[in-house]
């Protein structure tokens, strides 16, 4: 039996659940408890979900956000988005092929329709992530009537599936703590405060002309909110790509596959391949590795990856092939994707011919950019409604920023209703534009040249916004610039004749893994090396044969293990200590996990492009929007009339930055681009729920008159 | 002086702009159309749902009616266009005496007029439409040639063709006033240049006296709104449009129907009326017609609302469109006030206009203008609105 359940996770807990059967085309297969029906499918080998109605191309998995429409099944007879469907004992799912059938009713049913709940607040908060918790926060402290909606189950937005310790600054934003361990602070926090209302759940539909937000309330009814306020903290959703193959089942973004990994605890893949080197695509392919899948890959057109150093380091040093310079040529496969071709680019980021390299992965992540979800800000603006936006809605940055970003927009706010009458201080701005930064110079590695007694080896190159190792050391020999915590850290060996004392606190507290302690004092010329590892512990063991790599992943030496240390209290980092020659102690930067990847040898198809699916919807390629844009088409609205490109379930939030991508190749300014008019509905409801009705299927139905 | 560069100009790519630029165009006129938008089809055209009916209640709409169907119902083995069109036809259902009575009313007339319809009882109507609601159903009427078909897709193929013709269009220019001397019209005005014709026409839509102004017109053209809303596709389970008349609190009428993608696409009548431009969604809509939709047919309860709009609808006083000469300015023509029909009535109404910029008026033209005559009291109410 197929059984892609993790059981165990170096980070995450694992609770035990109860297990029961459900149906897949009969078959009868296992499910558990608090799984949607998509992670169940996945949990049993399954990922093709239906069969496009338009070209009988099947379909997989693609946003698992609930926002598009690709993971269409059949539950119970009933049309369902598999992501967001919670899976029930003795389900039967079905795959769609073709158009579903609307379930038939008895046309002599009679409804109650109930009102529809209507409350007025003085700030409605779309989303309870980073920034919308900490506006929150902000708010709730001073007892201001915020109702805080957010799509999910719990509270966090994305931090709940960040393993990895965070970013920034300690004293403004947690930097240090693991993202899942920041939702739950935050969470905490907000809920001490009765002021601040919060529905989960609850997604935003749209922000009406009278000023009304109407928003689906607990998956099952309709509510419509007025408020004096409203801060739009929608967060991001990812940038697709336009390439052959691109829609074959197993290509997705890297949010989707965090959310099926991290969140619903299921290994979507045995081999992944990473397209697009930013933090998002550097950190999925760390969370990959820590739920045992294998990442045989990693492709940025750019020279270098776009994402944090460390990041990057730390995949590259766990044995990930990092291609920069290279792009994606196309995803192979028949019924979904079995490999992957990619090739060298030049200086235009054109393929250069005969770099082909084919390697063989079952799902292809996209990870190539956010764009902020910003609908309802604009369209808030346009209403005439006070709004305001945090976080990645306003600004795509790293979650410390949004976190801090939430802070000042919920002072705003508050001073906007007069019930915050103090200045907002302007270091916070600066702050804010500190954690908003992206990474800038990176240094030539410095060694300190001492080679007696224990002291750490700070690996960290680049100047990123983060301090955590500065505020851990018990003699303060690690500085961080404080009014520009952007700065490299700075290692003193001694500060009033005291040194290092081995207490390993800053190798655990480094985000970025780029810390190690050198110990010269057992054997000077084998000195003993203490490696961060977020790992299970039980995939490493005292005696075992390791190949120990420099920061950069570049093989240094083999050695044995010494010891396995996990410490109570060190948040699950565990520390492995290796011995190796003196000459080589201070370059260790980790060890390898994966073995050497080699590129499998595979018949290059030859490039073509127009064949890729910009509206995966509505099935409609580039090739059909090309041909539009050549013959002088310049309204996106006349490109849907034609095509039907984003009259799709997804709203065009997909395709719309694909065709800005095509006008551009084709030579085309974006002053002239006509974008097509975004309306209404956030995601597709039924339309008893705006009947007052109940959208869940079951029992309500045959209440009589 | 020079011969005008333009036989005719026509203001607004709509739902009937477009159409009669490709009918003048295909008789060999020289035509020019103007409109504010960046493509064809931009205002009120996008907004329609799409029914296709020739079941009204006066002879002129019948006749445009009639005529329209038959351009877009062949259209596609003319010109080789997809318009989605589909011969599902359209069913007026009664709940209620009133509703029976006003319907059975106007039978006869239609039927005289050459419309294909019959009153069925309720229980052949649900042969029909058996997720109709059977509680108080009294019966309805099914006329089987009218259908529904893709306003979008309608627009792009009259556009497209009308170029192939030779119609030349010119999108983000606004019109700013128009050319008349000696009691003549001689051309437009526009925010990039001016552009002469003897001949202009108004089907400016929902902006159609603001137009009609400039040649010193007072025409009773004013836009009201209703909102609607498009659904996920599922496979087909009924065929006509649906209209239930039935007034409640807050609205008149409302239709729907299954387009040929799949998807219901559904409509409602505020009532009272929301006069003016505004064209933003509001919060009210969705509630409004789901019960009434749900409450007719409850098999509707799940099938999820993909998107919502609202558009204009160029309203005149009695409900019939304003189509004829001016008598004030020679050559300055109307075709405005389609009262939410545009789309239905425009290609029948883009055949009359080239007939009578040709001046060869067919058999039932004078019947027709009579109706629609600008010049007409206004006072006459509509009985199938």
């Amino acid at each position: 039996m197929i059984d892609k359940r993790l059981y165990k996770h170096p980070i995450l807990s694992v609770e035990e659940k109860p297990l029961f059967k459900f149906y897949w085309q009969d078959q009868e297969l296992v499910a558990r408890e608090g799984e949607t029906i998509a992670s169940a499918l996945f949990a049993n080998g399954i990922r093709i979900f239906n069969y496009h109605h338009k070209d009988g191309a099947p379909q997989g998995i693609f946003c698992a956000n609930g926002q598009c429409a690709q993971c269409l099944v059949l539950a119970d007879g009933m049309p369902v988005k598999s992501c967001m469907e919670l899976i029930r004992p003795g389900m039967k799912i079905q795959p769609v092929k073709g158009l579903p059938e609307l379930p038939p009713i008895d046309p002599e049913t009679s409804f109650s329709f109930q009102p529809i709940e209507e409350l007025e607040v003085q700030v409605l908060i779309i989303g309870g992530g980073p920034a919308g918790l900490t506006a929150a926060i902000e708010l709730g402290r001073l007892g201001v009537n915020c109702l805080l909606v957010d799509d999910k189950h719990r509270l966090g937005g994305k931090l709940v599936l960040q393993t990895h310790r965070f970013f920034g600054s300690i004293e403004a934003v947690y930097a240090g703590t693991r993202g899942i361990d920041i939702a739950t602070k935050l969470e905490n926090e907000v809920r001490q405060y009765p002021s601040v209302k919060i529905w989960l759940q609850s997604t935003a539909l749209a922000v009406f002309s009278d000023k009304k937000v109407g928003i689906l309330k607990e998956g099952e009814k309709y509510a419509l909110v007025k408020p004096e306020i409203i801060l739009v903290a929608s967060g991001a959703r990812e940038k697709s790509l336009a390439f052959p193959g691109n829609d074959l089942p197993g290509v997705y973004g890297a949010g989707a596959f965090q959310t099926l990994v991290n969140r619903d605890l299921v290994r979507p893949t045995e081999k992944l391949f990473i397209v697009g080197g930013g933090n998002v695509g550097l950190i999925a392919g760390y969370h990959a590795l820590q739920a045992g899948i294998q990442v045989v890959g990693l492709v940025e057109v750019m020279p270098e990856c776009g994402g944090y150093k460390v990041h990057k380091d730390k995949l590259a040093r766990l044995g990930v092939p990092i291609m920069t310079s290279h792009t994606v040529l196309r995803a192979n496969g028949k019924e979904s994707v079995e490999s992957i071709t990619v090739a060298r680019v030049d200086e235009k980021f054109q393929p250069i011919e005969g770099t082909e390299k084919t390697f063989a992965c079952d799902t292809v992540l996209i990870a190539i950019g956010l764009d902020p979800v910003n609908e309802f800000y604009l369209k808030a603006k346009e209403f005439g409604l006070s709004a305001y936006a945090a976080g990645d809605a306003e600004e795509i940055a790293e979650a410390s920023a949004a976190i801090f970003s939430g802070r000042i927009r919920g002072l705003e706010i508050a001073r906007e209703l007069g019930l915050y009458s103090g200045e907002i201080p302007s270091s916070w701005y600066e702050t804010a534009n500190i954690l908003k930064s992206k990474p800038g110079k990176t240094y030539p590695e410095y060694f300190p040249e001492k080679e007696s007694g224990v002291f750490p080896v700070i690996h960290c190159l680049q100047e990123i916004p983060c301090n955590p190792c500065s505020a851990v050391c018990p003699r303060n020999l690690i500085e961080v610039d404080k009014n520009d915590i952007r700065k490299l850290p700075v290692y003193y060996l001694e500060k009033n004749g005291k040194g290092c004392i081995g207490c390993e606190r800053c190798v655990v507290v480094c985000p970025g893994l780029a810390i190690t302690l050198v110990d010269y004092r057992k054997d000077p010329q084998f000195p003993e090396i203490t490696i961060p590892f977020e790992f299970l512990k039980e995939i490493i063991n005292p005696g075992d044969k390791v190949t120990v790599v420099d920061v950069e992943g570049n093989p240094l030496t083999e050695a044995r293990v010494n010891s396995v240390k996990s410490i109570k209290g060190n948040d699950r980092t565990i520390l492995i200590k290796v011995q190796v020659p003196k000459e080589l102690a201070k370059k260790v930067g980790g060890i390898r996990l994966q073995p050497q990847i080699e590129p499998v040898e595979t018949q290059y198809q030859g490039k073509m492009p127009d064949e890729a699916i910009i509206c995966r919807c509505e099935r409609v390629t580039a090739g059909e929007i090309r041909k539009l844009i050549r013959e002088g088409i310049r309204d996106i609205n006349e490109i849907k009339t034609i095509t039907r490109a984003g009259m799709g379930p997804c709203g065009a939030k997909t395709c719309t930055p694909l065709i800005h991508r095509l006008f551009r190749e084709e030579g085309v300014p974006e002053s002239e681009i006509i974008d097509q008019l975004k309306r209404p509905l956030f995601i597709e409801v039924p339309l008893g729920v705006f009947a007052g009705l109940n959208s869940r299927p079951a029992e309500e139905e045959k209440e009589n008159e | 002086m020079s011969s005008p560069e333009y036989e005719v100009i026509i203001i607004g790519a709509g739902s009937v702009g477009t159409p009669t630029a490709f009918f003048l165009a295909l008789n060999g006129y020289r035509v020019l159309v103007i409109d504010k938008n960046p493509s064809p089809g931009q205002s009120s055209n996008k907004r329609a749902i799409g029914g296709l009916r020739a079941t009204h209640s006066d002879p002129a709409k019948i006749k445009l009616g009639l005529r329209s169907l038959k351009i877009i119902s062949s259209w596609k083995e003319n010109y080789g266009d997809e318009l989605e069109w589909h011969q599902g036809g359209y069913c007026f259902v009664a709940y209620r005496e009133e509703e029976e009575k006003t319907l059975k009313e106007v039978i006869p007339l239609q039927k005289r007029q050459g419309l294909k319809i019959e009153w069925l009882e309720a229980d052949e109507l649900r042969k029909i439409l058996p997720d109709l609601n059977p509680r108080n159903l009294r019966g309805g009427t099914f006329s089987p040639e009218d259908g529904h078909a893709s306003p979008l897709l309608a627009n792009e193929a009259f556009y497209r063709q009308a170029k192939k013709v030779g119609a030349e269009f010119r999108f983000k220019e606004r019109v700013t006033g128009l050319m008349i001397s000696g009691g003549q019209i001689k051309g437009v005005k526009t925010d990039r240049g001016s552009y002469h014709a003897p001949v202009v026409i108004n089907a400016a839509g929902a902006w159609a006296a603001e137009v009609a102004k400039m040649a010193g017109m007072e025409i009773p053209v004013t836009p009201d709104s209703h909102e609607a809303a498009v659904t996920e596709p599922v496979q087909r389970f009924f065929e006509p449009m649906i209209v239930d008349l039935r007034p409640v609190k807050g609205s008149a009428n409302y239709y729907f129907y299954q387009h040929a993608t799949g998807q219901i696409i559904f409509c409602i009548t505020p009532s009272p009326s929301r006069w003016g431009f505004d064209e933003r969604e509001t919060s009210e809509f969705l509630p409004m017609v789901s019960r009434r939709m749900i409450d007719l047919m409850p098999r509707l309860k799940n099938i999820r609302v993909r998107r919502t709009w609202r558009g204009l609808y160029p309203m005149t006083p009695d409900g019939f469109p304003i189509v004829g000469w001016s008598r004030e300015v020679r050559g300055f023509l109307l075709a405005v006030g389609m009262c939410g029909q545009g789309f239905m009535l425009g290609p029948g109404v883009a055949e009359l206009l080239t007939r009578l910029v040709s001046g060869k008026p067919g058999p039932d033209d004078q019947e027709i203008l009579s109706y629609l005559s600008p010049y007409r009291s206004f006072v006459s109410e509509e009985i199938l609105k």
